[in-house]
């Protein structure tokens, strides 16, 4: 059998590459790329603490459903900025977004 | 038991104690057994795969009045394997630029999302390769696999031509998919589960009596999932030259179109399944589970041909239309549906059986002729604009 | 070790190379179907804890929907698909020590947690995962209310989402 640690080790690690893209990517596509791995190292969390819980009680694996959702609608809405900053300034690289910033 | 009952099981065991009896570990021996079913399957696949070129060839040339292959055997039958030949001597290219691990994964990605739906598909009442409790969900997995390949293709290609063809078709792709996804609801609400074998047993009246809409809409999908006429944009030959493939050639492309073709039929038995009974026909597949597996391979067929038939005597329909006939048409027909279906479901669920397939028939029936009105309506007003505009532009001035 | 830990550790080896790829690689649609392979990876995962729906819910919703439009997104902002520049932001190795130091401080905090080496107990025989999830979702003692906030979510998502990207002439 095969102990939770191990499970929650895989999603800390997921979760901290994850970190890592968020931060040092410059392209705004890759920043998003990290999210979404950020956001399936906790689903993993959430299902792997529904298996190892009672498993009768299905909240783990409802709020997995609820995460995919959140996640599609970021993805959506995030790509959509994206597509949209690309077409008013030509770029999607985050350091040179700095209109807002001096 | 024995085999003519059983004879996936009888000879699992047979072997396991084959391979036991040298000295292997039990597991081991297992899983070796395992693997060696699921080599069987995907050989006696690629197999039909053949004859299914074979098949094609001949029936749409009977549409087109021709006669179709008819040189090399008898009935041409041995035409596909000259087919094969050609295929494998032919050079092997790949073009400048292009990105060579993603342009080689494609097509086998491509072949492998069509070979894996065979994993759930009940063969027998005692045939089949994993008992899954999500197998319709899994045919969307499938075709997400598919998807993804096409557009793999599209891109490693380096070519204009290749990726419109795989940014029409991956459009296509995940637009249909919404309408299919609903269309596998209805199954699954008859049936009370996702499992295939359930939705077979459950059967005792063929699900296309009940909700005939439903097997339609399926069809559909299924149709524009596959790529073929009328919804064979991708490849559109007189616009893209021949879409997300145009850069392969020999074996690499012989595996997207054996793909092609697998997945067709593939379809058909699903749509056999999921609103025909599958393997199911008045008690004979209790005789014996060969007669069953035939049953499931005449019903597959059947689907096939309807599928053909529609290919080669509908012509294409531009992207935008059968995106917006997606979004604007089936998906809310297809929601629409689903509701009344569950509705219906609930009313009828104490119900005498025939008022229940009498009640479910007709709401099937008046939600596509209501949905019909409202399109026809629709198309009167948009014929009307637009032959108001002509008539503005007519005009002198 | 069982066999059951071998499979966890390929997979788990699997998953976070390719996440790596995906934060490492300067291809972007590489890093998109890099992508699409940790999210395999993570499906498999799914599976491993009997969690089949989700794993298929996985591969339905992230790499048929989420991973394409990825990768549809990254051919639609770019002049030319070549990659110019560094990929990573100057101070990189800030990022890398957050990383790590975020890692190894759920690490630590996990260690000292009682349950953490605990193992799962044998799931009931005829346990419907399936049936029960279906039925917390909709059931009004459960979660039908954060269900339907994720629909209406989805929804104003969708809306959003054209609204933002649509090119008004």
């Amino acid at each position: 059998m095969i102990p939770l640690s191990w499970y929650l080790i895989l999603a800390a690690a997921l979760f901290s590459i994850g970190l890592f893209g968020v931060l040092v990517r410059r392209n705004a596509v890759a920043i998003l790329l990290g999210v979404e791995l950020m956001l399936n190292a906790v689903n993993i969390n959430l299902v792997s603490f529904w298996r190892y819980a009672d498993v009768s009680a299905m909240t783990g694996q409802v709020f997995a459903i609820i995460v995919f959702a959140v996640a599609a609608a970021e993805v959506s809405v995030g790509l959509a900025l994206v597509i949209s900053v690309y077409r008013s300034r030509n770029t999607v690289i985050a350091n040179d977004l700095n209109l807002m910033k001096w | 038991m024995n085999f003519l009952n059983d004879p996936l099981k009888v000879a699992a065991a047979w072997l396991e104690g084959i391979f036991t009896g040298w000295g292997m570990d039990a597991v081991a021996a297992h899983v070796l057994v395992v693997f060696l079913g699921v080599f069987l399957l995907i050989a006696i696949l690629m197999v039909l795969d053949i004859f299914l070129v074979w098949v094609e060839r001949k029936v749409v040339a009977r549409f087109q009045d021709r006669l179709g292959p008819n040189r090399v055997g008898p009935f041409g039958l041995i035409q596909p394997f000259a087919d094969i030949i050609k295929l494998i001597i032919k050079e092997d290219t790949t073009p400048e630029g292009a990105d060579k691990v993603v342009y080689n994964l494609a097509p086998i990605l491509s072949m492998a999302s069509v070979l894996i739906l065979w994993a759930v598909v009940p063969l027998a009442p005692v045939m089949l390769g994993v008992d899954l409790n999500v197998g319709v969900l899994f045919l969307i997995a499938a075709g997400a696999i598919g998807t993804l390949s096409i557009i793999m293709a599209g891109w490693s290609s380096n070519n204009k031509f290749a990726l419109i063809g795989g940014f029409r078709q991956v459009a296509v792709m995940v637009a249909f998919e919404i309408p299919m996804l609903t269309m596998l609801m209805i199954p699954t609400i008859f049936a009370g589960s996702m499992n295939m074998n359930d939705i077979i047993e459950s059967q005792n009246i063929w699900y296309f009596i009940i909700s005939p809409l439903g097997a339609l809409i399926f069809l559909v999908a299924a149709i524009a999932e596959l790529g073929r006429a009328p919804f064979d944009l991708a490849e559109g030959e007189s616009e893209l030259v021949a879409g997300f493939n145009i850069e392969y050639s020999g074996m690499k492309f012989g595996m997207f179109y054996a793909g092609e073709l697998l997945h067709a039929f593939t379809f058909g038995g699903f749509w056999s399944i999921l609103f025909f009974g599958g393997y199911r026909f008045f008690g004979l597949e209790q005789v014996s589970p060969f007669l069953a597996i035939l049953i499931l391979v005449i019903k597959a067929m059947v689907g096939y041909w309807v599928i053909m038939w529609i290919r080669y005597t509908m012509m294409r329909i531009r992207i935008d239309q059968m995106l917006a006939f997606n979004w604007k048409f089936l998906t809310p027909l297809s929601f629409v549906l689903v509701l009344v279906t569950a509705l219906m479901n609930a009313l009828l669920s104490g119900a005498d059986a025939w008022l229940y397939i009498l009640g479910m028939f007709l709401s099937n029936v008046i939600v596509g002729w209501v949905a019909l009105e409202i399109a026809r309506s629709v198309a009167q007003k948009e014929r009307e604009r637009v032959e108001g505009a002509k008539a503005v532009e007519a005009a002198p001035h | 070790m069982t066999a059951e830990q071998i499979i966890f550790l390929i997979v788990a080896l699997f998953t976070l190379g390719s996440a790596l790829m995906v934060v490492t690689t300067g291809n972007l649609v590489h890093a998109a179907l890099w992508l699409v392979s940790t999210l395999f990876g993570v499906a498999v995962i799914y599976a491993l804890l009997n969690a089949g729906f989700i794993a298929v819910v996985q591969v339905v919703v992230y790499i048929g929907a989420i991973a394409i439009l990825f990768i549809f997104a990254v051919m639609l902002t770019r002049k030319d698909l070549r990659d110019q520049g560094p990929q990573m932001n100057s101070n990189w190795w800030l990022g890398a020590i957050l990383a790590v130091l975020v890692f190894a401080g759920l690490a630590f905090m996990l260690q000292g947690w009682s349950g953490f080496s605990k193992t799962a107990a044998v799931l009931p025989s005829g346990f419907d995962a399936v049936g029960l999830l279906g039925e917390q979702l909709t059931s009004p003692n459960a979660y039908v209310l954060p269900f339907e906030v994720a629909s209406v979510l989805l929804l104003a998502a969708l809306v959003g989402a054209v609204y933002v990207a649509f090119n008004k002439k």
